[in-house]
């Protein structure tokens, strides 16, 4: 029979089942679930309800910015500022309840410095032309500087009138004895998979990342849109801000210091190019989750904890391997 | 009736002057080549038409009404569509995504509105369809030919009523079974009663496909005749200076 035009148009090239085993992602989840049952068998301590309860909760906070960071690398850009913008949300919202206000205002005073956050560093970079790089770099350190600043340096652990509140939603489990903050990671991950999935928006993302010449050429609104990815990364810090400030009950300057790169590693190991276009919600959770998993496995097979930055390092090596050994297949 | 009238438009970037009082008029179902030397200003003067960049001096009219172009969103709500010289695609979207770029079709009420996908690739290969070309729209631009990319390119200027398609050299870089395909497309959009302003360094498609050519040299207009009265090796001399101005 003779293949007609029609039907060459409508054919697909990749099955569902070819496109999965094409994902680094998919990769990276199989790494994830044999280290777990290796350490399930290896150890003891592993499987056990508390260790599990650990390892979620303390994925979340890595996974909540990475999220949000996702947005930036895939359009080509990096936020090196989330650790300090995390830093000062939490110290701002600390601040704020401490001195006596309510824990809608101390949200809301944290969100909206996120926020604006967010908004210097996307409008110096997009309409003033300012390298991602260099402009995150020094907001690093003007945010964690702000933090100091607002707390004279200083512990602050007594959050006011709404004290308990705060601890509740970082650290209670008000559904089925699920953590809060893995609650409000697998909301904002969906949220964010369905915005890069199904809105104009999210593919605009995308097509920034691709080419972002083009996308200007054909009418996207890339200023706008690159402002409100930076925006959105800050807002991710500030809300693992809030919630990691419930669970740990008190805010030191010391905060995320050093966070930026673990999400970077998170969401570069869970396929995300650094290059920008390519990235997923699901990668960045299992991409924060992998990360977890090597540094809990460690302490529990008894391993010096100084090895940790060896093994994170090489999960990076390795995930970015599988992606270039497909890419030199595809050139041949 | 012309559809697009420039007048005396002129375009300097700081001491550059890159088009220099350049009038001219297009007429509906006519193909006009537009041709010159780099540097002779047709980007410029095609990019100030695209409304990427705003005339220094002159004015624009459309059939009969003056245009003033802030961003290309507005060019291409006025009728007027580009094919980019680097085809300006995404290669890490699908040919559909690309097609639809930055007019996206969606589904649902209000603001509660998600991308149409199904309707994106069903209409992007009944355009592919309609341009013989083995496109498929759900494929990456990453893994297609030139001609593949040219064709998705294309199409993005059949989404619409357009009323003039600008091309900036669509046949600069691909095979030359693909050259005759591109002129056929051409043909096709001439025949719908689209003005096609064709940009090119290739003579013989000009003079296969054009009715009327027009030279720029260094920013100035130095020629505007139709092609029957006009020779390859005349519009040679102009693109090179050889003759002055006809």
């Amino acid at each position: 029979m003779a293949v007609t035009l029609d039907q060459t148009i409508a054919q697909k090239q990749h099955t569902l089942l070819t496109r999965v085993f094409a994902s680094q992602t998919f990769w990276v989840v199989i790494a994830v679930i044999l280290a777990c049952l290796f350490l399930s068998v290896a150890t003891d301590s592993f499987a056990t309800t508390k260790n599990l309860y650990n390892i979620t909760r303390n994925i979340t906070f890595v996974a909540i910015v990475a999220l949000g960071m996702t947005f930036v690398i895939i359009t080509g850009g990096i936020d090196l500022s989330v650790g300090s913008v995390l830093c000062l949300c939490s110290m701002v919202l600390a601040v704020t309840m401490h001195a006596g206000y309510g824990i809608e205002i101390g949200i809301a005073a944290a969100i909206a410095t996120a926020l604006i956050i967010g908004a210097f560093n996307g409008i110096l970079i997009a309409y003033l032309g300012f390298p991602p790089f260099v402009v995150t770099l020094g907001m690093l350190s003007i945010a964690r500087s702000l933090a100091m600043v607002a707390s004279n340096n200083t512990v602050v652990f007594q959050f006011g009138p709404d004290h308990d509140k705060l601890l509740a939603l970082g650290g209670g489990a008000f559904v089925f004895g699920i953590a809060n903050p893995v609650l409000y990671m697998i909301v904002l991950a969906l949220i964010t998979g369905f915005v890069l999935r199904w809105t104009k928006f999210g593919r605009h993302i995308f097509a920034i990342g691709g080419n972002e010449h083009a996308a200007t050429l054909t009418g996207v609104p890339v200023r706008q849109i690159k402002v409100a990815v930076y925006m959105i990364s800050a807002l991710a810090a500030g809300l693992a801000g809030i919630v990691q400030t419930g669970w740990l009950g008190a805010v030191t300057t010391n905060l995320g210091n050093g966070m930026e790169l673990q999400v970077i590693a998170a969401t570069v190991i869970g396929g995300a190019n650094l290059a920008g276009g390519m990235g997923t919600a699901f990668g960045a959770v299992v991409g924060a989750a992998l990360i977890e998993v090597i540094r809990n496995s460690l302490g529990l097979l008894g391993i010096n904890a100084f090895w940790q930055g060896v093994f994170i390092g090489g999960a990076i090596l390795m995930a970015v391997l599988f992606d270039r050994l497909r890419n030199f297949r595809r050139n041949e | 009736m012309s559809v697009l009238e420039l007048a005396n438009i002129s375009k300097h970037f700081g001491a550059i002057q890159a088009v220099n009082d350049v009038s001219l008029s297009i007429e509906a179902g006519q193909v006009v080549g537009l041709m010159g030397d780099n540097g002779a200003g047709k980007s410029t003067l095609v990019k100030m038409i695209a409304g990427n960049f705003r005339p220094s001096h002159g004015t624009m009219q459309m059939d009969g009404k003056e245009l003033i172009l802030h961003k290309p969103v507005e060019a291409r709500q006025h009728g007027i569509e580009i094919v980019h010289q680097d085809l300006a695609l995404c290669n890490n979207l699908t040919a559909a995504a690309n097609v639809y770029l930055g007019r996206e079709l969606r589904r649902g009420v209000g603001p509660f509105r998600i991308l149409d996908y199904a309707a994106m690739y069903k209409r992007a290969g009944q355009i592919f369809a309609v341009l013989k070309s083995e496109t498929r729209p759900r494929d990456l631009v990453k893994q297609m030919s030139g001609g593949q990319r040219q064709a998705v390119a294309i199409a993005r200027t059949m989404l619409s009523q357009a009323k003039i398609v600008l091309m900036d050299e669509p046949t600069a870089a691909i095979s030359v079974r693909q050259v005759a395909e591109v002129l056929n497309l051409i043909r096709h959009l001439r025949d719908q009663g689209i003005a096609v302003v064709l940009i090119s360094h290739r003579m013989p498609d000009v003079f296969d496909v054009a009715d009327r050519v027009i030279v720029m040299r260094r920013g100035r207009k130095v020629a505007d005749k139709t092609i029957a009265s006009s020779s390859p090796e005349e519009v040679t001399g102009l693109i090179t200076g050889a003759i002055e101005q006809v």
